[in-house]
């Protein structure tokens, strides 16, 4: 199928091949020809062993090796009082990121995560919506079930009158 | 077996219901090894455990075993076509390269003699083949690493006290810290290299780090304080 798509291109003349500044095309294209027999070759005797496949099945366990990343060691080069300032900027700097990290694992513990808060909220929207609902029903009168609201409230909106000022008795 | 958290464990004992995090992996650290069975000791020492799946043997250690990740203390012993020997006082010298430094190109290399002290982190590390080393982080930032230069002493001390002291809530390096200005590169493979002022506070700062060996957390301060005031009459 390759060739064929080969065959298709446009294909430059020999004589342009030839010629000094398309060499490197030129070596190109001999490349891809022989890459191409190289291939039938390896595809006409290659063979393949008929076992089925060896299912790996995914460890339990993980391996680490490392003391400093087990005990969360500090980094080894410290400096103090300024008595190298270039380190001690170092130091500094990867207190600060130490310190964030644990402040976000705190939060993590201690927040609600994204999901929690969408389960929370959508219930609070419905729960909320339900309490409207109702007072709404109340003052038309019916008592609605949740399936009908739709079509219940758009007759509401019929029947229900102008609103207007209504003029204070006067006493 | 539960897994004895904190006791003496053996090697050849096994433990099993081991805690999950939320995917179920388990981290297994230095000194247990899993077989198809179950999890293996291969150490003898404390079983230690971290939150949420973190198990590990800690025990008292000499030998230095190259691990993937560590900053260690180099020792340059040869300097060859590109890349520099460097004993880390693991099983085999580890290899260095002249283009691992902070702004080192074929043409500017890194000015190193053998014989001088290297702050370097391991980058290849396992049982097969040799250790490499390199100067500078992931961004190409030298970042504390380089050779050492500017005199200091440097000591040795076993493992197991070198992580001690690098664990956050150790109060040896900051006491001393609050009592005098110094500096100091700590390597997990056992070496510690100090310098203070004078030539007498590096060597005081030395010998209480490698002092404090048996000495308590919370009686780490007096200990230092003592030291360090013993010195005052010196001056």
């Amino acid at each position: 199928m390759a060739a064929e798509s080969r065959e298709t291109k446009t294909q430059l003349s020999r004589n342009l091949l030839g010629m000094k500044f398309m060499q490197r095309s030129a070596a190109r294209k001999e490349y891809e020809k022989n890459e191409l027999n190289q291939q039938r070759v390896i595809d006409d005797e290659h063979w393949v062993l008929d076992i089925p496949t060896l299912e790996q099945d995914e460890s339990q366990y993980v391996v680490e090796s490392s003391y400093a990343k087990l005990n969360s060691l500090q980094f080894g080069r410290q400096s103090y009082q300024k008595f190298n300032p270039e380190i001690e900027k170092l130091m500094q700097i990867n207190n600060a990121e130490k310190d964030l990290a644990e402040a976000e694992e705190r939060e993590k513990e201690i927040g609600v995560s994204d999901d929690e808060m969408t389960e929370r909220y959508s219930s609070l929207v419905g729960t909320i919506s339900k309490k409207f609902a109702k007072k709404r029903h109340k003052s038309d009168g019916q008592i609605n079930t949740s399936k009908d609201t739709d079509t219940s409230s758009a007759k509401r909106m019929k029947k229900k009158h102008k609103k207007q000022f209504m003029k204070p008795s006067d006493d | 077996m539960a897994p004895k958290l904190g006791t003496l464990m053996f090697p050849g004992e096994s433990i099993d219901d081991l805690k999950t995090d939320k995917n179920g992996k388990t981290i297994l650290g230095p000194g247990l090894r899993r077989t198809y069975a179950a999890i293996h000791i291969i150490k003898a020492g404390i079983l230690q455990f971290k939150e949420p799946n973190e198990y590990w043997i800690e025990s008292p250690e000499k030998r230095y075993i190259a691990t993937k990740g560590d900053s260690v203390i180099g020792i340059v012993t040869q300097r060859t076509g590109d890349a520099f020997r460097i004993d880390i006082g693991a099983s085999e010298q580890a290899s260095l390269s002249y283009m691992a430094f902070e702004g080192a190109t074929k043409k500017n290399r890194p000015d190193v003699k053998v014989g001088d002290i290297i702050y370097a982190r391991l980058q290849v590390a396992n049982k097969d083949m040799e250790p490499e080393l390199v100067c500078m982080d992931s961004t190409g930032r030298s970042n504390g690493y380089g050779v050492i230069r500017d005199g200091g002493f440097m000591i040795k001390c076993p493992l197991h006290h070198i992580r001690r002291i690098l664990r956050p809530n150790c109060p040896l390096l900051k006491t001393l810290g609050d009592m005098m200005p110094y500096e100091t590169a700590v390597g997990i493979n056992g070496r510690i290299w100090v310098k203070g002022r004078s030539t007498i506070e590096t060597i005081t700062i030395a010998n209480i780090i490698s002092d404090s060996e048996h000495c308590s957390d919370s009686d780490m301060k007096t200990f230092v304080k003592s030291r360090v005031h013993a010195l005052s009459g010196l001056h």
